[in-house]
């Protein structure tokens, strides 16, 4: 767990805010005056998680840099809902060049304002999962091999959303897709390798790797300051529902995030030069069963025949991220 | 303005694009009743003086507080706190422990030296209250904070009625009495003690215009007990009574107390500390259908009181009694079995209930009396225009709780009255059920318990058995509050929302929503730990 947690203050950290801790203690989030990196009048969908995540990243970013920062935005539905030609949604610095391109578009910004002198000038990249971990991945490890002074930030909907639900390299198992239909025996996405770019990024060896969730802000805001702290290449791994990809109530965005971690199934961690320094732990665990029964991208496990089989599966590898990241060890309140 | 290359418009904001259009249902926020202030009889609203306890504005929470009770320290002894039974943490871990602050509270002002804010207005009413019981006090302090001239009169030498002459000092310290009572007759209040009034309509006549009966329920209910000449037997009342006017009647060493509800707890416990090796209680039925108070009956059996259960007495002696073993039959009432059983005893106490003495309303022609009750309508007012009764004297629960929300409701009336208008019941929002909480965001945090005085010291005298919280734990306590159905500023709203569109307008005053960009996705409602918002279709 990144943030330190509030001992006993009626919400603790759980809360964006809390009126009865230490103003210096508090979220960026709960600031009358946050930067509002994302403005209103966007296009997401009712519900987006990515457009939440993304402003909860940015304006702890922008807080952090004192506002000295620029933003280069892979193609996505980020950049698409927030950007249709002449409107913005921006209140950052921010460029957009392609899908695949954009750690290496921030390379070249950092390289830049180095070359100008202007090295407190601070730099982020992100993007979607698809331009992630598929087409962006050479540029991506690229940046963390040669240690760019980069945060890469990645959104995961786990899949091309912008263009209509495609299977990414980041879609899980069994979850049904335009690409992946719920039909024939093995409906929804193949159990495959999975492609787990934390890891990949830890196999780098940068200075700084952390997952997180819209469901727990002060853990992402931990993170995206510490990582502001440091120089070279970080990545952050943000996990984003997707209301329209995943079938799932707008209401819900959070309370599945939230699902995901308290499962186990999404483990939460941070590591520093290819090791865990730490985890969140699970607070109060539930089978993986309730986060994929809010998301019709999973209904095909439920009905017309219940697959216990895949479900079973779907808890082994939560299982296996327990067991990897220790998420039950550590209890806190 | 000269345009980059192959640019054509200017670079505008996506505030022009309202995407509240798209909206189909839209949250609003709502104040809901909780759960607490909902059971509360003395109309108390727990949440909102916990809310400014939370942050130790303690005097802050104890002027909300005492806006409907003037007794905390009072009430934070001898409540039956249907407010814990009723709040919404008992689901989550435990119930807050409402009745704990509210005694700090007290306690807290009275070392504090609070005092309440003078009436600002004069109506030159005057109203006389019958009885200085809680209900009658009750009453009396809000007659006088609406400005009208108040006289209390009661035949006792003290006022207090039943907190004074039936509540144990080991439950009531008489100092926390004597200054919670003092700080509302300092309010200018006449009290006349040592007064019986034995003709409401002739004290009426001395030139008041409305009268408040609260004459409570003093009269210990004599039984028929087949007894020899010898037997000592008292009633629970009276021998309380005696015992707070320190005139201790001499029960002996073997004493047995016959009833079930807390007076014969009471008595019972009283009787340990007068010197009794044995107290016996004698109940007709079994320990889940006794009136008496869960904890109370605990300590009790602490202290080393027994209790004999589906026991009647079938004759008193001296020295000793015929006790006559009984059996529930299939509607859960006691039928005599025939089985007999001697019980040494050198008095028995009868604690069989209370009546009122309702001498002072005989040939009040218009003022309908049942079941030795007095008869009140909606607003407290008897059949007799101008004559308001309330408490122990009327068909209703007795406790010192529902006295003190009785007279506070008798007050409004009798203001209402008094000015010719209609008493404006304020109209409670829908209450704030469990299931509307988002739990998640509430820390573990288990209840936090008073000390107790240990059993062995208790017996020897009459020490307060249940001590008081500190500040530090008083917050905290405080703090587990889930602030049901009420903003409490917690940000997570404004937070979530993924369009920017809740508006924070700074500490103490909440929040608003920008129905131009909000989409009406409801996470806000989703997450909102309270249940403070709600999804209302949206207006066409
Ligand atoms: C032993 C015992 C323990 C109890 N414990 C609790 C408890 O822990 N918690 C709780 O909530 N409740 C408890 N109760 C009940 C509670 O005390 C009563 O419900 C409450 O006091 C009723 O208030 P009241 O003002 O209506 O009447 P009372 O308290 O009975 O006051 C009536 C007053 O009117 C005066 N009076 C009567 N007739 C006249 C007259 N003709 N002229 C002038 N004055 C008159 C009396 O002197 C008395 O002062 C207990 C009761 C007893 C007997
Ligand atoms: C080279 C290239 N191929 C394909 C596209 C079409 N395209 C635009 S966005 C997108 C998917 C984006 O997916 P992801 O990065 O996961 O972001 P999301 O929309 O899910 O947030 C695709 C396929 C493109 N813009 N460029
Ligand atoms: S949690 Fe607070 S507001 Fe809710 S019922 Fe309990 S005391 Fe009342
Ligand atoms: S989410 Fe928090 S701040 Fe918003 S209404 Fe509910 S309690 Fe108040
Ligand atoms: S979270 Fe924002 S957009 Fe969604 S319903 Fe609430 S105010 Fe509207
Ligand atoms: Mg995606």
């Amino acid at each position: 767990m990144s943030a330190t947690p509030v001992k006993f203050y009626q919400v603790g950290s759980f809360a964006v805010g809390n009126r009865l801790l230490d103003p210096e203690l508090r979220s960026a989030q709960s600031e009358q005056d946050r930067a509002n990196s994302l403005t209103s009048g966007h296009r997401a969908c009712q519900g987006c998680g990515e457009a939440l995540g993304a402003r909860y990243v940015l304006d702890a970013a922008m807080r952090a840099s004192g506002g000295r920062m620029v933003t280069v935005n892979a193609t996505g539905c980020l950049e698409v809902f927030s950007t249709p030609f002449p409107e913005t949604s921006w209140r950052v610095a921010w460029l957009h060049s392609l899908f695949g391109n954009a750690p290496a578009v921030a390379t070249g910004v950092a390289a830049g304002l180095r070359a100008t002198g202007k090295q407190d000038v601070r730099v982020v990249a992100q993007g979607g999962d698809g331009a992630t971990v598929d087409i962006g991945f050479a540029c991506l490890s690229g940046m963390f091999e040669r240690n760019d002074d980069v945060l890469a930030v990645c959104y995961d909907n786990g899949g091309y959303m912008n263009t209509g639900v495609q299977r990414s390299g980041a879609t899980p198992p069994a979850a049904r897709t335009m690409t992946t239909q719920a039909v024939g025996e093995h409906p929804g996405n193949a159990f495959g390798q999975g492609k787990d770019v934390p890891r990949i990024a830890m196999a780098h060896e940068i200075p700084y790797v952390a997952t997180a969730t819209v469901a727990d802000l002060r853990d992402l805001e931990a993170k995206v300051e510490k990582a502001m702290g440091m120089h070279g290449a970080r990545y952050l791994h943000v996990l984003v529902p997707c209301p329209l990809g995943w079938g799932s109530a707008a209401k819900d965005t959070v309370r599945i995030a939230r699902l995901a971690t308290e499962s186990g199934y999404f483990p939460v961690f941070e590591a520093e030069r290819g090791e865990v320094t730490s985890v969140r732990p699970i607070r109060h665990q539930v089978p993986v069963e309730e986060y994929l029964a809010l998301q019709n991208r999973y209904a095909h496990l439920f009905s017309p025949v219940r697959r216990d089989d895949v479900i079973d599966r779907l808890q082994a590898m939560a299982d296996r991220n327990i067991a990897r990241y220790g998420l039950l060890e550590e209890a806190h309140s | 303005m000269t345009k980059p290359f192959a640019i054509t418009l200017d670079v505008g904001s996506s505030l022009a694009n309202h995407t509240g259009a798209w909206r189909q249902e839209r949250p609003v926020y709502v104040d809901l009743t909780p759960p607490c202030a909902h059971a509360c009889p003395a109309m108390e609203d727990p949440q909102k003086w916990l809310y400014a306890a939370e942050d130790g504005s303690y005097e802050q929470a104890w002027r909300t507080l005492t806006e409907a009770n003037p007794f905390p320290a009072i009430m934070g002894r001898v409540c039956y706190h249907p407010c814990e039974t009723a709040c919404n943490r008992s689901f989550l871990d435990e119930a807050v422990g409402i009745n704990a602050v509210e005694r700090f509270l007290g306690d807290h002002a009275i070392e504090q030296g609070w005092t309440f804010a003078a009436p600002t207005v004069t109506t030159g009413r005057r109203v006389l209250v019958v009885g200085a019981g809680p209900t009658g006090l009750s009453a009396a302090y809000q007659l006088r904070k609406l400005g009208h001239e108040v006289t209390v009169r009661d035949s006792s030498p003290k006022p207090g009625g039943m907190m004074r002459y039936g509540i144990p000092a080991y439950r009531l310290p008489r100092d926390v009495l004597d200054a919670e009572i003092a700080r509302i007759l300092d309010l200018g209040i006449t009290l006349e003690l040592g007064r019986r009034v034995d003709d409401v309509l002739g004290a009426m006549a001395e030139g008041f215009d409305a009268v408040f009966l609260a004459v409570g329920a003093q009269l210990g209910k004599r039984a028929y007990v087949p007894a020899g000449e010898a037997a000592r037997i008292v009633d629970a009342v009276s021998m309380l009574h005696d015992v707070a006017q320190g005139e201790p009647p001499l029960l002996g060493r073997r004493v047995v107390v016959y009833g079930g509800g807390n007076t014969a707890v009471d008595a019972a416990r009283t009787a340990k500390r007068l010197g009794a090796t044995d107290a016996v209680i004698v109940y007709r039925r079994t320990r889940d259908r006794m009136p008496a108070h869960d904890s109370e009956m605990a300590e009790a059996l602490e202290e080393g009181v027994v209790v004999k259960w589906l026991s009647t007495v079938a004759h008193a002696d001296a020295g000793h009694l015929r006790v006559e073993r009984m059996e529930l039959d299939e509607t859960g009432f006691p039928q005599p079995t025939g089985e007999f059983e001697d019980l040494e005893a050198d008095s028995l106490v009868l604690a069989l209930g209370q009546e009122s003495d309702l001498s002072l309303v005989e040939g009040v022609s218009d003022l309908a009396l049942t079941d030795g009750s007095v008869q009140v309508d909606s607003s407290f007012m008897t059949g007799h225009p101008g004559i308001f009764a309330g408490g122990d004297v009327v068909p209703a629960q007795r406790t010192v709780t529902v006295g003190v929300g009785h007279g506070a409701r008798a007050a409004r009336a009798i203001d209402a009255w008094l000015r010719q208008t209609a008493v404006v019941e304020p109209v409670g929002a829908p209450l704030a059920e469990y299931s509307t909480l988002n739990t998640w965001y509430y820390s573990d945090a288990p209840h936090a318990v008073r000390p107790r005085l240990e059993a062995a010291r208790r017996t020897s005298g009459f020490e307060e058995v249940v001590r008081g919280l500190d500040a530090e734990t008083a917050a905290y306590e405080a703090r587990r509050c889930m602030s049901c159905g009420n903003c409490f500023e917690c940000d997570n709203c404004y937070g979530v929302c993924p369009d920017n569109a809740v508006i924070k307008l700074g500490p103490g005053m909440r929040f608003e929503i920008d129905y131009d960009y909000c989409k009406g996705c409801g996470i806000c409602v989703a997450e909102c730990p309270s249940g403070s918002i709600l999804m209302i279709p949206e207006p066409r």
